[in-house]
């Protein structure tokens, strides 16, 4: 095998706030953890409210779910999945020290991320063309209107919410990979891979509960 | 009990590097809450002149000064100004930021970059806020209710709720950067019952940043979107619940209290040992009473809507969460008070501040009873007795912690000595014209005078003009430390490393600090505020 082994420079790394890699690399963890617990709550008060309108409208919910494409947004989940399969790898790569393999499974994460974002506009294009946008001359022919319109406030504010954070996770990605690249990042020192992990992992995870919601209500319709 | 020293010693924060560029970039987290000082002080002031506005209003009966509509406007602008960018940042990102690293014993914080992030953010928020009300302001008072704040109101409230929601985001990393340096940056023998009080204050404050304020980001961002956009998010025409936006905002805004709050006790909670020279009694009840509060705080935010509609079961379960918040607060009063009890006490300006924020805190706290009572609170709901109860907290006891602690650690920030006569005149006169302005209104309210009115009944008007006089002696008030603090810096007399004799890491480092605080790494071996084992080194000084 032809893979470099690269150490990461870890003096080169440690911040003058720290004493020792050991202790940068503990807070920069719990740092991440932290912050993704402010996010669950971010996301959190989006669920809360989808929840209250889906137990005061559970009929028109189920309805409205029936426009979502089970296919396109099944895909998706794999994709996203499979995104996270590749990051977990990226991770493990790191921290033997693996830059070359690190350099690849970065780059398939962030085309796979990609491909995501690529199906996601797609299905905003679609909605678009049905008419399934609210405020852009939204209509429906169910019989409860509003609530229809609030399903899909609701599937525009959080899948956009989430899509705005894959596009920040992909850019952290290409920021890593270029660091893989000028071989910073390495055995001794890959805390920034790990927490950019756990980043891209969170959101891996909010999709999955994104698909729940709101693809799979109008199933049992079809 | 002070003393004068040489002058200070050559090399320290402020001067090893010079020039606006320096500040601008700096990580230095001394430096950052410099920032946050000098930028909260602006704001505070914006806020005052909202607020004198709405008192030279309220003089006469008819509201002669301005339309009622401007009043409006005074009243939003004066809230949304005062509580995102003054109260909440108040303590935590300046004496936070200055003390935190130096009391466990560290070089700095865990993310210093995120920290001077932080500053931007607050920064980019206030301006997107300060130019709404430039451009000609916000009407639907701080809370921003629906459906007023979405379909009803024609000011710019999405600019000013995108103020608050940019500023947010400081908040949450300034609280992530706080728990992880607590957690992770402590020094050699700092276990968590030698901390300070503070260092616990201030991490149970962080917990709430960082688990409450995404709820408010989202909140706002749902009204922006209903308003841009025109659907309903919380509009009844459409479906949607405008009871909801009062629950998810108040499930920000009542641990907010705490935000504000919290931090002010761990400020009295180092005020009160120091002067007494005592340890502070009750150390650990004390710090786990912060993680009382913060925890509870999460619960109660249904007493905001006893009358607005919620169910008889929900109201009587959140009237009796928001009663269990006494005891912790409680215990904590009981605890500083034990502390003065047999003190050899010295009557410097922190202490008056701090024994201010005691008594006025339990006023504030006490009338907090009254309305966490569901029969009570229907008939004073939305009258003066609310606007006195929160101000008694916010103003009688925040901003008096906060001037206290200002005071009690200027000779560190600065490495110079305030004019104590001139202190001790200015803490007295805030807090008389403070009662002066706030305790009238616990009577207007308690008589019927609602709030947000800019007219009201002839009967009521010898106690505006009371409220209205106390509050240009408050005025004063807060001017003079502005004057003398912003004197001393330059022309104070050399303070020396530990001018007050006090413990804690902080004191144990010249005055101003060396860039990284200290020169060798301190190891810990008392417990704080240890003033028995310390009377030997103290006394000798």
């Amino acid at each position: 095998m032809s893979e470099t082994i690269a150490t990461g420079k870890p003096e080169l790394a440690l911040r003058e706030q720290f004493y020792t890699t050991e202790q940068q690399r503990e807070a920069t963890t719990l740092g991440m953890w932290v912050f993704l617990a402010s996010e669950v709550m971010f996301f959190g008060g989006l669920f809360l409210a989808y929840t209250v309108y889906r137990s005061g409208h559970a009929i028109a919910f189920d309805q409205a779910s029936r426009d979502m494409s089970v296919i396109l947004g099944g895909m998706n989940t794999a994709v996203l999945i499979t995104s996270s399969f590749t990051m977990a790898l990226a991770v493990h790569a790191a921290q033997r020290g693996h830059t070359r393999a690190l350099g690849w499974f970065l780059l398939a994460t962030i085309l796979i991320g990609l491909v995501f974002l690529g199906i996601k506009f797609t299905e905003y294009l679609q909605h678009y063309w049905e008419h399934k946008a609210p405020g852009l001359d939204f209509q429906t022919n169910l019989t409860d209107p509003g609530a229809v319109e609030m399903f899909f406030v609701f599937y525009f504010l959080m899948t956009m919410l989430h899509a705005v954070h894959m596009i920040i996770g992909i850019g952290l990605l290409t920021v890593l990979l270029l660091r893989t690249g000028l071989l910073t990042l390495g055995r001794d020192y890959h805390s920034p891979v790990v927490i950019t992990g756990l980043y891209w992992h969170f959101v891996d995870i909010v999709w999955v509960f994104l698909f729940a919601i709101f693809y799979l209500p109008g199933l049992h319709l079809r | 009990m002070l003393q004068t020293v040489e002058a200070p010693v050559s090399h320290n924060y402020l001067n090893e590097h010079q020039g606006i560029r320096s500040w601008l970039l700096t990580t230095d987290h001394k430096r950052v809450g410099l920032l946050f000082v000098a930028s909260i002080t602006g704001f505070f002031f914006i806020g005052s002149i909202f607020a004198l506005i709405m008192r030279l209003q309220l003089l006469s009966p008819d509201g002669l000064l301005v339309s009622a509509e401007t009043y409006n406007k005074m009243f939003s602008m004066h809230g949304i100004t005062m509580v995102w960018f003054f109260l909440i940042p108040s303590i935590p990102n300046t004496l936070g930021n200055f003390l935190i690293p130096m009391m466990i014993g560290a070089k700095d914080v865990a993310f210093p970059r995120l920290n001077l992030l932080s500053w931007y953010l607050f920064m980019l928020g206030g301006i997107v806020a300060l130019f709404a009300m430039l451009r000609g302001g916000v009407d639907s008072g701080w809370t921003f209710y629906t459906p007023l704040s979405t379909t009803y109101s024609t000011t710019y409230v999405t600019a000013a709720a995108l103020g608050v929601f940019i500023s947010g985001f400081g908040s949450i990393i300034t609280g992530m950067n706080f728990i992880t340096t607590i957690h992770r940056m402590r020094a050699p023998g700092l276990t968590w019952f030698r901390l300070p009080i503070f260092i616990w204050s201030m991490y149970a404050t962080s917990l709430i940043l960082v688990l409450a304020t995404p709820i408010l980001a989202i909140t706002l961002l749902m009204i922006a979107v209903e308003r841009v956009a025109q659907i309903g998010i919380f509009d009844p025409a459409l479906g949607g619940d405008p009871i909801l936006f009062q629950h998810m905002f108040w499930f920000y805004s009542h641990p907010a209290v705490y935000i504000m709050v919290l931090p002010g006790m761990g400020v009295i909670s180092e005020l009160v040992p120091a002067f007494s020279r005592k340890p502070l009694f009750g150390y650990k009840a004390v710090a786990f009473a912060s993680l009382g509060i913060a925890v509870v705080g999460f619960l109660v935010w249904g007493h905001h809507m006893f009358v607005a509609g919620q169910s008889l079961y929900s109201g009587l379960v959140f009237s009796f969460l928001s009663y269990l918040v006494a005891i912790p607060s409680a215990i904590k009063v009981f605890n500083w008070t034990a502390t003065l009890y047999k003190g050899s006490i010295a009557w410097d300006t922190p202490l008056i501040y701090a024994v201010g924020f005691i008594g006025l805190f339990t006023i504030g706290g006490m009338t907090g009873l009254f309305l966490a009572a569901i029969g009570l609170d229907v008939h004073v709901t939305d009258t003066y007795f609310v606007i006195a109860h929160f101000h008694y907290i916010m103003v009688g006891g925040t901003v008096l912690a906060y001037l206290g602690g200002l005071h009690y650690w200027w000779p560190k920030i600065t490495g110079r000595l305030y004019p104590e006569g001139l202190a001790k005149i200015s803490a007295l006169t805030i807090f008389l014209g403070f009662n002066l302005t706030f305790f009238p209104q616990f009577v207007l309210g308690y008589l019927g005078m609602p709030r947000r009115y800019a007219a009201y009944p002839p009967e009521f008007q010898i106690l505006n003009v009371f409220s209205t006089a106390g509050a240009s002696i408050l005025g004063v008030g807060y001017i003079l430390p502005l004057v003398y603090l912003t004197w001393a810096w330059k022309y104070g007399k050399p303070a020396g490393a530990n001018p007050w004799r006090a413990t804690g890491l902080e004191w144990k480092t010249p005055s101003p600090p060396p860039v990284h605080n200290f020169e060798e790494v301190p190891v810990v071996t008392n417990r704080a505020y240890d003033y028995e084992a310390m009377k030997e080194e103290l006394h000798l000084v």
